[in-house]
């Protein structure tokens, strides 16, 4: 980074410092920050408007759908989360490259054969010919993908719960008003949920920032994974030798994540504030 | 070989008794679920152990948080803002790489040597992370629940000529954990669940013994087919996840006993978890 940098074995001290944290895979290292921002920021909204869904598939009158939105929002009280983050990329690839042996492959070969899942080399996602950012992008997008099935489900949970919140009276009254079902929930039960509702997705955000390291489990290449591969102890065959010093860098990271969290408490604990003024509940004075 | 003798022999395997080596080719039905089903033995040592100390130390904490001093109250505060947060899987490894760096000999204290290997075991170093954990989210639960224990009570152990720890013990202390049980049901539930991140942080899994999901992971990898193993692993948490419910109703309905009628359902509330 710096021009003194060329040669790092002459340098000590601060200057020694200055080269080891803008050395090209520290560069990187701080770049997954990036990664872990991104992850939330399109987990956020994808896995609300999952939750959405499911919270009004439970409602719905429809069996089949009120049977798939109960047993959507219920399987996350039973089954560790990680369970899903471990099940969700790899069922989906399997069943993408399933898909696409389907449809492109000539061969009748069995896919699954004994322990191996075997599809032709034009049905493999992504293509062995891809280039690596491909490869990456992809991990990523299953990564999000399992992130919101997960979240999306909790999401239901408090979403299901918000709509069950909101008082009778007004669903009443607006029907009263010779409004059709489907308007009653779309111009009453909605804007009104969010206010019961918040307190529950906030607490979701919280939980999301928290679950972000296990995209080091489906194997990102995230902050978790660069500070085991920076802190592991250097031999003097790398420029910048030094023993072990993942601790330091597990530090750097929990530090982050306090940050985070409490930004996020403070902000959250603002808008709460903000949404139920003039609401006739507990915290609208602003103790919530 | 039969299911009756896979179960003899890997039963016990998550804690080192049977069959040394883990089945290599021809993955039975049987041996996927009996190995899943000898890893839970590991979650359920974790919650247990976690669970029952962390209840006692959750306690202290949030009498500390809730108290006038200073400096009872700062340590508290601090202690549950560190551990709620951040996330439970870096503490793992910030557990695990601190305790690598003890000196590997032991620490000379007044002559006797304190071996310290033992403590980055997952036995070990992972129940004491899961143990920290667990006590600064009960804690804060516990502080909600004193908090809004009714004052007339409190005036009518005053009245009563109840002080201290008397008053304490009778009057806030059951009262309390009346207005808590339900949220520190979840508190539970999800502190089984997390159980299983111990085998997939830092810690490693000594001579291939490691939890359910650990054994679930396994066989996913083996046989490339994840939906096999881990639909088990679900089955074993779902059927543990029940009875911990039905536990904790029992000790909510006991401590709601002198209140017919007002027996609050526990809900679920996923706020609590890490």
């Amino acid at each position: 980074m710096f021009s003194y940098c060329t040669d790092p074995s002459l340098l000590e001290g601060s200057a020694w410092l200055s080269c080891y944290l803008t050395s090209g895979t520290h560069l990187l290292f701080y770049g997954s920050f990036g990664t872990v921002l991104l992850l939330l920021a399109i987990t956020a909204p994808v896995a609300l408007l999952f939750g959405f869904g499911g919270a009004m598939a439970s409602r719905s009158r429809i069996w089949p759908v009120r049977m798939f939105g109960k047993l959507y929002t219920s399987m996350v009280r039973g089954i560790p989360d990680i369970l899903f983050f471990l099940f969700v990329p790899i069922a989906l690839d399997q069943g993408f490259e399933w898909m696409r042996a389907k449809a492109l492959c000539a061969t009748d070969a069995p896919i699954r054969q004994g322990n191996d899942f075997v599809v032709c080399a034009a049905a493999k996602l992504p293509l062995s010919s891809s280039p690596p950012w491909v490869h990456d992008t992809y991990g990523i997008f299953l990564a999000v993908i399992a992130f919101s099935v997960v979240f999306g489900a909790f999401a239901a949970n408090v979403l299901y719960g918000a709509m069950r919140a909101v008082p009778r009276a007004q669903l009443e009254t607006a029907e009263a008003y010779g409004m059709s079902p489907r308007q009653v929930t779309r111009r009453v039960l909605i804007p009104q949920m969010w206010t019961y509702a918040l307190p529950g997705l906030s607490n979701l955000w919280m939980i999301l920032i928290k679950a972000t390291p296990l995209l080091f489990l489906l194997g990102v290449e995230d902050i978790v994974y660069w500070a085991r591969e920076l802190g592991g102890s250097k031999t003097s065959a790398f420029s910048y030798p030094h023993p072990d010093w993942r601790l330091y860098y597990f530090l750097g990271i929990l530090v982050f994540y306090l940050l985070m969290t409490f930004v996020s408490e403070r902000v959250l604990g603002r808008v709460a504030r903000r949404l139920s003024r003039g609401q006739a509940m507990m915290g609208a004075g602003g103790i919530a | 070989m039969t299911c009756a003798q896979t179960i003899t022999d890997y039963a016990f395997r998550s804690i080192g008794m049977g069959e040394r080596l883990l089945p290599r080719a021809d993955y039975t039905l049987c041996q996927q679920f009996t190995l899943i089903g000898s890893g839970l033995i590991w979650n359920l040592y974790f919650a247990f152990l976690a669970l029952a100390f962390g209840f006692v130390l959750a306690n202290a904490l949030a009498v500390a948080k809730a108290s006038r001093n200073p400096w009872a109250r700062g340590p508290a505060n601090a202690f549950i803002f560190v551990f709620r947060g951040s996330p439970l899987f870096i503490q793992f490894f910030i557990a695990y790489e601190a305790l690598v760096l003890l000196p590997r000999a032991g620490i000379d204290i007044f002559g006797i040597t304190i071996q310290t290997s033992w403590l980055t075991r997952a036995w070990a170093g992972g129940l004491f992370v899961l143990i920290l954990n667990t006590a600064a989210y009960s804690a804060q639960i516990f502080h909600g629940a004193l908090m809004s224990v009714p004052k007339g009570d409190v005036e009518a152990a005053d009245a009563y000529g109840m002080t201290g720890w008397t008053r304490f013990r009778r009057i806030i202390w059951p009262t309390t954990m009346r207005l808590a049980w339900p949220s520190y049901t979840n508190e539970a539930i999800f502190l089984f669940h997390a159980t299983t991140l111990v085998y997939f942080s830092g810690f490693p899994a000594f001579q291939q013994r490691g939890d359910a999901l650990y054994y679930a992971s396994y066989f996913a990898d083996k046989t490339f087919n994840p939906f096999v193993a881990y639909p088990i692993a679900a089955a074993y948490f779902i059927a543990v996840t029940l009875l911990l419910i039905w536990l904790f109703g029992r000790v909510n309905r006991r401590l709601n006993r002198h209140l017919p009628g007002q027996v609050r359902r526990v809900k679920y509330r996923p706020q609590i978890m890490r």
